[in-house]
């Protein structure tokens, strides 16, 4: 039987993270290349209080269009969405967002683990994950789904993480396809889909 | 726990046809991968092992029935949710509503009431609650029991007094409750204006005419058609120049009848034309 499986395909990169991520964000993101064709969502644990603050330090450092999700929102190639504080964010079959008020999860709303897991079943083996650090388990279990459903698994290298736990958590349960540090994790998203 | 594929997006088709048929609930119109979500949560959660025991359990015991509408809706809430949401209705929208002899107000889904109760005591702060009347409805008959009772877990109590007071409460809120053991039982002068009954937003009609109707973090869970569906339903519910109050991430925007609805400043609600 012939080997079809295509390589490099991203049809979506999901970046979730909790204590010690935004350090990163904020470090990769002058890095992205404006030619990103596929969505980017990013999923990270804050206070409901500080909701726009992420969107604006994101968009002051990239020229990819970075909006708050909104629910019913369809994704779209080189925008950038947050999940909103105090939401979950799913990924329907069709591409579009839906928001959900339910219990939290990891003790956490958003939580990185139900967008990983939703988003596994809809793009399948051109779904890239990445997880970044984190002091809590979240994120683990979303990676094992995305695993399996043939997407790739990505973790920041814990030496290189504020908080290592969470990103070796991930690492020591989960076969990831790649282990990067800040400085080549730019990089690589850059190469997705080229 | 890797919950995807325990449960395919085909049997929760199949499910919810059985829910319909058998029981008259329609969820087929909810967002699906939120939905599938928490049918697979509720699955592992009670130890099924097969498909086919689950969907049999669901379709014929009734008992059963009732867990399953309580956990597959969402009734995650809390009292004065979003303050500044509360600071509006306190001092821009309730105000307008003194004039009437007689105000009435839809909570709709209102899960366990938390914010029925936090509405009747922005009222009764303003001296409207005695001409004013709650109707708080929900799908799910188990949830409005506990709504009825007016009774909270003393947990939250700390982070609800703390809503309470950045929505521009002044007085102590203790002074609403009586702590019991681990409960907080509301005073009775709150619920004594509030009518609970089911009401179900995908299928059951008007049934009054209201000042304002609040419909807070419900229509994320339902899809675009279902979702316009109901925004007609509250338009045929709603007076002139009465108000529609949505949740924080909800918006009347791509509804045809948004035009005879104007927002006001901050918060999502609407006034209708």
């Amino acid at each position: 039987m012939a080997e079809t499986v295509i390589q490099n395909n991203c049809d979506a990169l999901i970046i979730g993270g909790s204590a010690g991520s935004l350090d990163v964000l904020l470090e990769i993101f002058p890095h992205l290349s404006p030619k990103i064709n596929f969505p980017i969502i990013i999923v990270t644990h804050r206070k409901a209080s500080n909701e726009s603050l992420l969107t604006y330090l994101l968009q002051s450092r990239t020229k990819l269009k970075v909006t708050e999700a909104e629910e019913k929102q369809v994704l779209e190639g080189g925008n950038v969405y947050i999940a909103p504080a105090d939401y979950h964010l799913l990924v329907e079959q069709n591409k579009t967002i839906s928001l959900d008020y339910s219990e939290k999860v990891n003790y956490s709303r958003p939580s990185i683990d139900v967008t990983f897991e939703s988003a596994a079943e809809v793009f399948k083996q051109n779904l890239v994950c990445i997880l970044l650090s984190g002091s809590n388990g979240d994120g683990v279990d979303g990676l094992k789904t995305v695993n399996n459903y043939g997407g790739k698994v990505v973790i920041q290298d814990p030496k290189s993480a504020v908080m290592p736990y969470m990103p070796q958590q991930a690492i020591t349960y989960v076969s990831p396809h790649l282990i990067v540090d800040c400085v080549t994790m730019a990089d690589y998203i850059n190469k997705l889909n080229s | 726990m890797v919950i995807n594929d325990v449960i395919s997006s085909d049997q929760v088709e199949v499910l919810l046809n059985d829910v319909l048929e058998v029981y008259g609930y329609d969820f087929l119109e909810y967002s699906h991968a939120s939905i599938k979500r928490r049918i697979t949560r509720l699955f592992l959660l009670d130890k099924f092992v097969s498909f086919a025991e689950f969907r049999y359990v669901v379709k014929t015991d009734k008992q059963y029935f009732k867990r399953f509408l309580e956990e597959i809706t969402v009734n995650v809430t809390e009292m004065f949710r979003d303050p500044q949401f509360y600071k509006a209705l306190r001092q821009d929208v309730l105000p307008n509503l003194g004039t009437y002899p007689f105000i009435r107000i839809w909570v709709a889904g209102c899960s366990t009431g938390e914010e029925a109760y936090s509405l009747a005591i922005v009222l009764s702060e303003i001296n409207l609650l005695h001409k004013s009347l709650i109707y708080a409805t929900d799908i799910n008959p188990l949830v409005l029991e506990k709504a009825k009772k007016g009774m909270f877990p003393l947990t939250y109590l700390k982070g609800y007094s703390e809503n309470y007071l950045q929505s521009g409460g002044s007085k102590e809120f203790s002074s609403y409750y009586i702590a019991n053991y681990s409960l907080a039982k509301f005073d009775q002068s709150l619920s004594a204006k509030m009518i609970f009954s089911t009401h179900n937003l995908a299928s059951d009609h008007s049934f009054n005419e209201f000042q304002l109707i609040l419909c807070r973090n419900v229509l994320i869970y339902f899809d675009k058609d279902l979702q316009h569906k109901v925004f007609n339903l509250f338009d045929s519910s709603i007076e002139k120049l009465g108000y529609l109050a949505l949740g924080s991430k909800e918006s009347l925007d791509f509804w045809s009848g948004a035009k005879n609805y104007k927002r006001i400043r901050t918060e999502k609600i609407w006034r209708k034309l």
